[in-house]
């Protein structure tokens, strides 16, 4: 059935409310059960060997002292997942970062692994693995890897996106470009023209749950997984593909999980433990070590950035460039393209060209994290952007202002904006008690903007109401932030029911049909749009029902305040009908009454924010101390505002981890040295102040409710915020994040030299 | 199992058995072995604090201490916070301020802001941040933690003066 999903302004009752989550009860107590907290009988522990190589030939694999160890159960290498993948590259690509075929290409790099029947001999089965590597020049720089000397990763890369296409291999594997206007005729016409060259290094989602999953596969083809992630139906579908199994013979249930970020919409362990328990006929557990978790998961790219903009002597920006390198690992990936096309969407900029790099490394294959690209991109347009206004004498927020994308702005990457939150971001910031808070000696005021599309896609939701007028709502995207609260306050406003009566559950894959990853910020915006439809699928039913209870017309029947109404004429004095009262009939009306929704999802709304940052750095150390932060983001809608607050925090400190102090240290070996939360140092909880935020709510026109999606806006902008405190702190324009102590002392000592 | 030795020991106020390898952490052993799987392994390595129990009272990680090590101790877990059926302060206050997004850091914040509150019911901001800043979380920001702590330490206190 057909809905609109054209926004409609109303008053709501339960939406926009603070209520606690479902979830919370079993999350402090200590009874919800993640990844790791499954068990199956007869369950053996899987444990992965990993390349100590940065980059190596693997000349011949001997597992036989393993196989022999009592406990033993299954030991697998590449030839245990033979390549099914048929020609899809993507595909091959992941099976290859699963389990490395004949070349480990990068350190942490799967190589075999056991299964075992305790944790110690599966540790000793390990140790008996004979590997044989040949060691090959390896490249983790960027800026390196593109050189003409770099070693070549991969002899079948010839770079995309170039013509004519080049003739040799090289670690380029693609060239986007985006933007529309002369940019050489907006630099003629600038009074004032910066150009500089930012470099950031690679950061990590940081969960604090590891990978973990528990496989058990049949010999008669049927499997089941239980696994943290970000998208179970996903993972279903991939593990199916990598292993050669029925999809729907694979059932997969999606844990709870602990963290994602983006991180967990990749497979990783999972068709391996899958491959063990295949072999070994048992069910096999495979936890991650949080070394692992570093060394052969999810971080993000690092980068290299050249940004040239220009400007009249009255703020009106007339061009802007960006030349973007962003490294993906060992696989090719599109994370520069995502970084052309965020890179100026805030603003308005008649002659704007973006070109990015999507560059191969040595280094773990690069996975999304929270709003994939948008952050380096934007420390470097943003950091820009305060340099020209200082250059220009003018107020970075008025700079910004002047510029500002609106609706009927065409975006670098194609589209017209409609209704978008930029510019009352910006307002608000101007407006904010923070921007008037005093500042002490050696303290600076940083602002910066941030942008994400948000993503809709295939979602399918059911909602089943039983006899006595409680409801199950059925979902299929993973909750990885309360997203069950905000369902079931949707559910509960279509329907005029209180809150407590709906039960929002998250299906496996054999309950539910297939819904995308959690991921760009879609959850609330198409759980919660099939949510709504699904609602006014069991209305229709509803007042079906009730018209067969009263032997009235169907289309005599209207749904209010959760109950049926008779309308019309010679039924006007009926008692209306509540949903509990049509359910507690259902047996004799029609059977059970349920809705159901599937859709793709599509429309979602732009999310914008501007971040203010006050940070004080200490001028003999250049440690940098976030004094106060204030998060300002449109949020479209916010159903639950306790968790959209909670997402714009959680990003912003995420943000300040980058800006500050998160990194990957790789040695000269190309080794990642410090694969460990004691010196992949994220925030703790005496780093920071309190998080002030302002929720904006700029409806989006093409959500039943408004909702815009909220969860990764928020990690755009701290790197710029930081970076242009720092700069008004201490004078010294930081290009190079995490600006970490030793960076900045270094920068403040410079100058100091210099001057 | 080889190696394995007995452990006797008390963990939320009841007598224990288990039998563990004596270089398995009390994490494992709490986790595997009598199967209180709120106890939450993020590193292994005592950085994150998710694995946080207290032993005799002091607060510890439980994957930096050895199974063996419990022996006629005092184990205290997440899992036995709340009693009578209720919910202890913190964790309602938890809730009640969404001082949790995942969860997987939330019985290791629960563990050691209780230990706080035992021997400081009156902490201020800072000292609430500095006795949870060895409890890693990557959802929140720590905000609505502090928040939480610190209702729920008001609340204490005033049911203590009741």
């Amino acid at each position: 059935m057909g809905h609109d999903q054209k926004y409609v302004d109303k008053k709501y009752e339960v939406v926009g409310t603070r209520f606690n989550r479902p979830d919370g009860i079993d999350k402090v107590t200590g009874k919800a059960r993640y990844g790791a907290d499954a068990s199956a009988p007869g369950q053996l522990v899987g444990r992965v060997l990993r390349s100590p190589h940065a980059h190596a030939q693997i000349l011949k694999i001997n597992t036989k002292k393993a196989e022999k160890l009592p406990g033993v159960k299954s030991v697998v290498t590449f030839e245990d997942m033979p390549d099914l993948t048929g020609g899809d590259q993507g595909l091959a690509d992941i099976l290859e970062n699963c389990m490395a075929r004949g070349r480990a290409l990068y350190d942490g790099h799967a190589v075999a692994a056991v299964a075992a029947v305790d944790e110690q001999t599966a540790a000793k089965a390990l140790k008996l693995i004979d590997v044989k590597y040949k060691k090959l020049p390896h490249v983790t720089d960027v800026d390196e890897a593109m050189s003409e000397s770099a070693p070549v990763i991969h002899d079948r890369i010839i770079t995309r996106g170039v013509e004519p296409a080049p003739t040799k291999p090289s670690n380029i594997s693609a060239r986007t470009q985006m933007g529309y206007g002369d940019v050489d005729a907006g630099f003629a016409e600038a009074d004032v023209i910066v150009e500089k060259t930012y470099k950031t290094e690679q950061t990590h989602q940081g969960y604090i749950e590891p990978h973990a999953c528990l496989a058990s596969v049949n010999p008669d083809g049927t499997a089941e997984l239980w696994v943290t992630t970000q998208g179970h139906f996903v993972f279903r579908n991939v593990c199916a593909s990598l292993l050669g199994f029925d999809i729907a013979k694979l059932k997969v249930t999606s844990s709870e999980i602990g963290g994602g970020f983006g991180g967990k919409t990749h497979v990783w362990a999972e068709p391996v433990a899958l491959a063990l328990s295949r072999k070994a006929n048992r069910p096999v557990k495979l936890v991650m070590g949080r070394d692992e978790v570093f060394r052969a998961t999810g971080p993000t790219s690092s980068t290299s950035i050249d940004v040239k903009m220009g400007a009249k002597k009255d703020g009106t920006i007339t061009a802007a460039v960006a030349e973007m390198r962003y490294q993906g690992g060992a696989f090719p990936g599109n994370w520069a393209m995502l970084a052309c096309m965020t890179a100026f969407a805030c603003y308005d900029i008649k002659n704007n060209k973006s070109i990015g790099w999507d560059v191969i490394v040595n280094r773990p294959k690069v996975a999304a994290y929270r709003a994939p690209s948008a952050p380096m991109a934007a420390f470097a347009v943003e950091s820009t952007i305060d340099v020209l206004a200082k250059e220009i004498g003018v107020s970075p927020i008025d700079m910004r202002l002047k510029n500002v994308a609106r609706e009927g702005t065409v975006a670098p990457y194609g589209p017209t904006y409609g209704p978008i939150g930029i510019e009352h971001t910006l307002q608000a910031v101007k407006d904010h008690p923070h921007m008037r808070a005093k500042l002490k000696k050696n303290q600076g005021r940083g602002v910066a903007c941030g942008f994400w599309f948000n993503i809709g896609g295939q979602t399918c939701t059911d909602l089943n109401i039983g006899v006595d007028g409680t409801v199950n709502l059925t979902l299929g995207t993973v909750d990885v932030g309360g997203s069950r609260s905000s369902m079931a306050m949707i559910a509960a406003e279509e329907l005029g029911i209180p809150y407590e009566q709906v039960r929002a559950n998250i299906a496996d894959t054999t309950s539910l049909g297939h819904n995308d990853m959690t991921e760009g910020s879609r959850g609330t915006f198409s759980s919660g749009m099939a949510t709504v439809f699904a609602a006014r699928d069991a209305i229709s039913v509803l007042k079906q029902r009730a018209a067969k209870m009263w032997g009235v017309p169907e289309e005599d029947v209207v749904w209010e305040n959760g109950q049926a109404v008779a309308t019309g004429t010679g039924h006007g004095n009926l008692p209306p009908l509540t949903l509990k009262e049509i359910a507690a009939k259902s047996g004799r009306t029609g059977g059970p009454i349920a809705g159901h929704n599937e859709v793709t999802a599509d429309g979602a709304g732009m999310g914008f924010a501007s971040h203010i940052c006050d940070v004080e750095v200490d001028p003999e150390t250049g440690r940098s101390t976030i004094v106060r932060y204030t998060v300002v983001q449109d949020a479209g809608k916010a159903i639950n505002p306790d968790y959209v607050e909670g997402q714009f925090q959680g990003g912003a400190t995420q943000g300040i981890g980058w800006a500050l102090n998160e990194e990957y240290i790789y040695g000269k070996d190309g080794c990642l040295q410090n694969p460990g939360f004691l010196d992949y140092r994220i925030p703790v909880c005496s780093d920071l102040p309190f998080i002030d935020t302002k929720i904006l709510e700029v409806p989006n026109p093409l959500h039943p409710y408004g909702v815009r999606g909220v969860g990764e806006t928020s990690i755009v902008p701290p790197l710029a915020a930081v970076g242009n405190a720092i700069a008004n702190a201490t004078g010294v324009r930081m290009t190079h994040a995490p600006m970490s102590p030793p960076r900045v002392l270094a920068a403040i000592d410079d100058r100091e030299n210099a001057g | 199992m080889s190696n394995a030795t007995l452990v006797s020991t008390t963990v939320n106020g009841d007598p224990v058995q288990f039998a563990c390898p004596t270089d398995e952490s009390l994490m494992t052993a709490l986790r595997n072995r009598v199967g209180l799987t709120g106890v939450k392994e993020g590193c292994g390595t005592g950085d994150c604090g998710a694995c946080s129990i207290t032993l005799d009272g002091d607060l510890v990680c439980s994957c930096l201490v050895l199974g063996v090590e419990a022996e006629g101790r005092e184990v205290a877990t997440v899992e036995g916070l709340s009693a009578d059926g209720e919910l202890h302060p913190l964790q309602q206050k938890f809730i009640d301020h969404a001082a949790l997004q995942c969860g997987i850091c939330t019985p290791g914040f629960l563990v050691a802001a209780k230990a706080l509150l035992d021997r400081n019911p009156n902490p201020n901001e800072t000292e609430i941040r500095y006795a949870l800043a060895g409890n890693l979380c990557r959802c929140t920001g720590y905000d609505k933690i502090v928040h939480a702590v610190q209702a729920a330490a008001k609340d204490m206190r005033k049911k203590k003066r009741r």
